[in-house]
């Protein structure tokens, strides 16, 4: 396959054929995925490391980065194996599987490679790479993307967008629960309850984003 | 005796959702409707029941090194098959489902059970295990859904119960994702005070 053949390929949708880059799509999708359809509150994809990471604002943001920065990785890596290997060779049964087992070995490398050559940014986000892999955001925003029919610019686009809708969603969370601390909540309510109401108090602040860009 | 103890373990005691807090995303997801929170439990139930069979046979077999990926793999096996076989005898509960049945693949409490149960005890106990945490997984589902689909439809498993009157106004957040957000909230809540009350009595 010939370098103008392969882009050409990367960049349509695998059903519409060729389909430009087009930039009022690109803003819809952004939109959507960070505000309108926001990965946490209301897709609730990735509700484990919502309520399991938010209780500090640093490691709020370490987790964000980590998952935009693998959730990217991991729709490179399900998109191609399923546009160029799976669907050519019949074999698109197998992507939950394919998907899963790309996912945990892309987050296995990641962690080797950081800890060889970036040591610093190893260790700000060590201790939340193993925990990704069961994130099911990644998995979701790999399933999504296949299921919309995106075409390889808008999956990564999407991915990106998805990730910093996640950051956004968590870093929101770890401020109000660090406010949380010192409010005077009811004993029943302590813990695992009160996060709930919050993030559903969220969630109904995100409602408001509806309709926009479409 | 203790075969009885493993089916119950999941029911309450351990409940995965209420108690463990496992498996939140589909939990959250699907609970729009009795009927989608049905078709959740069935398809994880039968994930987890084939999971921890293969697993706890296995469970001599499999280096330990390489467990997790070989849990996985196993489990996303079963994942495709409830996906093929939904699509094709229930494809509207597929489509209401969507994105979650492959995502059942990274449900907590399946990949849970398999390392932190079915790997270290014989086949019986883990299918016992597996039927008690699924019967668990299915009625939280139902509990909250039932919340939902009554509050924010006015109906249950889609019968009509709080009459056409109230269906015309519903209280449309129940079914919206903030109503899923809080309405757990409250039902966690409301096992804090239900524990604090049989602790106080001992």
């Amino acid at each position: 396959m010939n370098a103008t053949v392969l882009l050409t390929t990367l960049l349509a949708t695998p059903e519409s054929g060729s389909q430009g880059f087009d930039l009022g799509k690109m803003m819809a999708i952004i939109i959507a995925s960070i505000f309108v359809n926001n990965f946490v509150l209301s897709r609730f994809l990735g509700i484990c490391p919502f309520l399991g990471v938010s209780k500090q604002l640093d490691s709020a943001v370490g987790m964000g980065a980590a998952v935009i920065f693998v959730m990217t990785l991991a729709t490179l890596g399900s998109w191609t194996v399923y546009n160029l290997l799976l669907v050519p060779m019949g074999l698109s049964y197998l992507r939950t599987i394919a998907f899963i087992l790309i996912i945990a070995s892309l987050v296995q490398l990641v962690e080797m490679i950081l800890q060889k050559f970036s040591p610093a940014l190893y260790k700000a986000l060590g201790i939340f790479l193993p925990l990704i892999t069961t994130n099911c955001a990644i998995l979701g925003v790999a399933v999504l993307n296949i299921d919309e029919k995106y075409s390889l610019g808008y999956s990564l686009v999407n991915a990106i967008a998805a990730g910093i809708g996640f950051t956004l969603a968590l870093v929101l969370m770890a401020g109000l629960r660090q406010k949380l601390e010192l409010a005077d909540v009811p004993p029943a309510l302590k813990g695992k309850p009160v996060a709930f109401l919050v993030a559903g108090l969220m969630s109904i602040a995100f409602l408001g984003f509806a309709g926009l860009g479409g | 005796m203790s075969l009885v103890k493993d089916l119950t373990n999941g029911i309450y005691r351990e409940n995965p959702v209420f108690k463990l807090a496992l498996g939140m995303c589909p939990f959250l997801a699907v609970t729009t409707s009795v009927e989608n929170a049905l078709g959740m439990g069935a398809a994880a139930t039968f994930v987890l029941i084939c999971s921890n069979f293969l697993v706890s046979l296995f469970r001599n077999l499999i280096p330990s090194k390489v467990r997790i990926p070989c849990y996985i793999v196993i489990i996303a096996t079963f994942v495709t098959l409830v996906d093929m076989v939904m699509n094709a005898y229930l494809p509207d509960l597929h489509k209401s489902l969507g994105i979650f049945i492959p995502l059942i693949v990274v449900n907590c409490i399946i990949l849970g059970r398999a390392e932190g149960y079915a790997n270290r005890h014989p086949v019986i106990n883990s299918v016992a295990d597996a039927i008690g945490m699924g019967i668990g997984f299915t009625m939280a589902m139902v509990i909250l859904a039932s919340f939902r689909e009554l509050l924010g439809n006015g109906t249950w498993l889609n019968m009509n119960v709080l009459g056409t009157a109230y269906q015309n106004q519903p209280l449309l957040i129940a079914i919206l994702a903030p109503g899923a957000f809080i309405l757990l909230g409250f039902i966690l809540g409301f096992f804090n005070i239900l524990e604090k009350r049989k602790g106080g009595g001992q």
